[in-house]
């Protein structure tokens, strides 16, 4: 009996080890060991016949953090960042705030809520492809506004500019925000509005000191997705600027293309540290955990 | 393709019985296409060594490459003519060297472009090809081997295939300057490239590479962002402006480097530039959308715009032509039947039907007089010999690709192969080329 007593909590205690092992080794295999690799090999050199040179040095991160390109592709990536933050929570949160507040029946909600995934169903060059005839030099969105006489000559910037970029961004990942924040907002008590409005607040004080308030894990979830989906992308920002707008992603791909692993490895553990820094503050702002 | 189809059904009854009285897979092939009348196939294919063991349809071969090569068709015609099985696999031009390097075990030949090989073959991933071993070496396009079309030629710029032909040896993976026995790709399919345009749009002959930043095109230009070739055409543009000189546009020196991309910066932030496309359905778009009047472009792309109605020229500049060319190349894990399979599929790749397939989507294929016979004589006087055609050109699929009277853009295979002036490369700067290739897109 003593002895099945020590044990109990002892094999107690390795329960939930054994119940996270699985996951754990899963993300050691897929995950940790990746990345630990990535990072050995962004100090390493290489040939120009893509072999790897096992002697460490730094001019991999010498090239990168010391090259003005590194920069300026960092702040159009930002300024991306920025922009399409902007308009998707914006977006995102007058969506949600539909469905959940406006919309009566769980069937509509569901119905309304699958038509917001539309956008991730088709393929990337289909998309591409699928802006011309709308914004094009010769596309809808020109010809109308020739022909109701309020410009002489197409717009030239609606494609294959940051303009378009953007329009892509947030007609995808909308998407990315409205599922965190729809979720925060319908887990809100009516019966605080309902408080709120007994103790006479007005529409945009139960608005800014309520639902906003409670809504703010999903708006932090939300972020965390736009930000990282718009920083590591490289698909959209090269086909919707017609390859013109430089991205951290594409940066990597060229390089990869010629069999530079250990310069795309730096520059990937380049973009990981700032991801994490940014995901860190946000974090920082919003306790997710506590509000979940 | 029903008539082959048709000819593979006919067969196949009476193959077992006739594989019983010992006659061999090749007499049947060719009763077989006799009696169901298939003149494909009957009179070119002779004179290879016959490993013809009971178990080579076991074997599979598999081969990986681009799009260019990539055909389901030959899969086909392999598993008829040769009897094993060769698997496909396709993937872009950046991917091939990839898979090639890093890959080694995951393919049986290699679909590879000479440039690739370049940077591939020193790795140690292939194995050198007995060039005695090849029945029709001999009678490959002598522009793989000296780098010369005709013996008066000049030798182009860039990494012209005829220097990375050979290595040194069985275990050599050092390319040879001279022919040797040891070769590393059996070429198999190239073309001369050059821009393509909307002659509708342009409103003016074009007639060289500068015309590419002509500013009266500004907003309605394009090229391509594939740093390796892209910077090609960037240079053949600067020749064309009369900027600069190089010794050799494949191998710029770091100040050329700085020098063309500066210029293409310029141009840029000029506004010049509509698009830079990485794949070929984005060149075909912008063209055919009208949203590029010029660009560089691919002829497959050419070709796929003007099947749409809309006019698209493949257009022969003065400068001459940019190239590339494709090979296989075996790797180096491949031994006993396998290894004798491939040398048998290689040897068949150069008897002419596939040389013939390629021809007649307008490519090239390496032995030009085993192609011929696969060809109709207008098919050949159309496509090989700047000839108008007399009858409508059709592809291989059976498409109408061009109306009688249609006379090839480029003209001859001489006049187009005759003048290019470099090929797709990689440079010795290569790692500072991407970084400045990155500038240009990031300016």
């Amino acid at each position: 009996m003593p002895a099945a007593e020590i044990a109990l909590p002892w094999r107690r205690r390795l329960v939930p080890y054994l119940q996270a092992g699985p996951l754990g080794l899963v993300l050691a295999l897929f995950l940790v060991f990746p990345i630990l690799t990535i990072i050995v090999v962004s100090f390493f050199d290489y040939n120009s016949s893509g072999q790897i040179l096992p002697h460490v040095m730094l001019d991999n991160y010498h090239d990168v953090l010391w090259s003005k390109t590194t920069w300026l592709t960092y702040l159009s990536t930002f300024r991306f960042v920025v922009i399409v933050w902007v308009l998707t929570l914006f977006i995102g949160f007058w969506v949600s705030y539909f469905l959940v507040f406006h919309i009566r029946t769980n069937t509509m909600r569901i119905a309304l809520f699958l038509l917001t995934t539309i956008p991730f169903w088709t393929s990337n060059i289909i998309r591409m492809i699928s802006w011309i005839p709308l914004l094009g030099r010769n596309g809808m969105v020109n010809y109308l506004l020739i022909h109701l006489g309020l410009i002489d000559k197409p717009f030239e910037f609606l494609l294959f500019s940051p303009f378009s970029v953007v329009v892509a961004f947030v007609h995808l990942n909308t998407f990315l925000m409205i599922v965190p924040i729809s979720n925060s907002m319908a887990r809100i008590d009516k019966s605080l509005i309902e408080a709120a409005r007994d103790a006479n607040a007005k529409g945009w004080q139960i608005l800014w000191n309520v639902i906003i308030p409670l809504s703010k894990t999903g708006i932090a979830i939300g972020s965390i997705f736009i930000l990282t989906v718009v920083m590591g992308d490289f698909a959209t920002v090269r086909l919707m600027s017609g390859g013109q707008s430089a991205s951290v992603g594409l940066m990597m791909a060229n390089q990869i293309a010629l069999l530079q692993y250990p310069a795309a490895a730096a520059n990937a553990v380049v973009l990981l540290l700032v991801m994490l820094v940014l995901v860190a503050a946000i974090l920082r702002i919003v306790d997710i955990r506590k509000e979940l | 393709m029903t008539r082959v189809y048709s000819g593979k059904k006919g067969r196949t009854p009476s193959a077992k019985a006739l594989r019983a009285k010992g006659i061999t897979r090749r007499s049947l092939l060719k009763g077989g296409a006799a009696v169901t009348g298939v003149a494909i196939g009957s009179g070119a294919i002779t004179g290879f060594p016959t490993i013809w063991a009971q178990n080579i349809k076991d074997v599979t071969l598999r081969q990986f490459g681009t799009g260019t090569s990539g055909l389901n068709e030959i899969s086909v015609k392999v598993k008829e003519e040769l009897g094993f099985t060769l698997e496909q696999n396709v993937l872009d031009t950046d991917a091939v060297m990839q898979r090639a390097v890093t890959q080694p075990d995951s393919y049986d030949i290699a679909d590879i472009e000479y440039f690739s090989t370049k940077k591939a073959f020193p790795t140690g991933v292939m194995q050198p090809l007995e060039v005695k071993k090849i029945k029709l070496f001999d009678k490959i396009v002598p522009i793989f081997i000296n780098g010369k079309l005709t013996p008066t030629s000049t030798i182009a710029q860039g990494t012209a295939p005829h220097t990375v032909e050979f290595v040194e040896g069985a275990d050599s993976v050092k390319f040879a300057k001279a022919p040797t026995e040891w070769a590393t790709l059996v070429p198999t399919i190239y073309n001369a490239d050059t821009l393509g345009i909307r002659p509708d749009l342009v409103g003016r002959p074009i007639k060289n590479w500068k015309d590419l930043v002509d500013p009266a095109y500004k907003g309605k230009a394009a090229t391509l962002n594939i740093p390796g070739i892209g910077i090609m055409d960037a240079a053949m543009v600067i020749e064309s402006l009369g900027l600069h000189k190089y010794a050799d546009k494949g191998n710029m020196t770091k100040e050329e480097i700085d020098m063309t991309m500066g210029k293409m910066i310029e141009f840029k932030k000029a506004g010049q530039f509509r698009a830079f496309w990485k794949s070929f359905d984005e060149s075909v778009n912008l063209m055919a959308s009208g949203e590029v009047v010029i660009q560089s472009m691919w002829s497959p792309a050419v070709a796929a715009v003007r099947s749409k109605g809309i006019p698209c020229i493949y257009q022969p500049l003065e400068e001459g032509y940019r190239s590339w060319g494709s090979g296989l190349g075996l790797a180096k894990h491949l031994k006993g039947l396998q290894l004798d399979a491939a040398y048998e599929y290689l040897n068949w790749y150069l008897s002419g039907w596939v040389g013939g397939f390629l021809n007649r989507q307008g490519y090239y294929s390496a032995v030009l007089e085993t192609a011929q016979k696969f060809m109709s004589e207008d098919e050949w006087g159309y496509w090989m010999e700047g000839k108008p055609a007399k009858g409508d050109i059709k592809s291989p699929q059976g498409a109408v690709m061009e109306k009688a009277g249609a006379v090839r853009d480029g003209g001859s295979f001489f006049d187009r192969m005759g003048h290019v002036v470099c090929w797709n490369s990689v440079m010795d700067e290569d790692r500072y080329m991407v970084q400045k290739w990155n500038e240009f897109v990031a300016a």
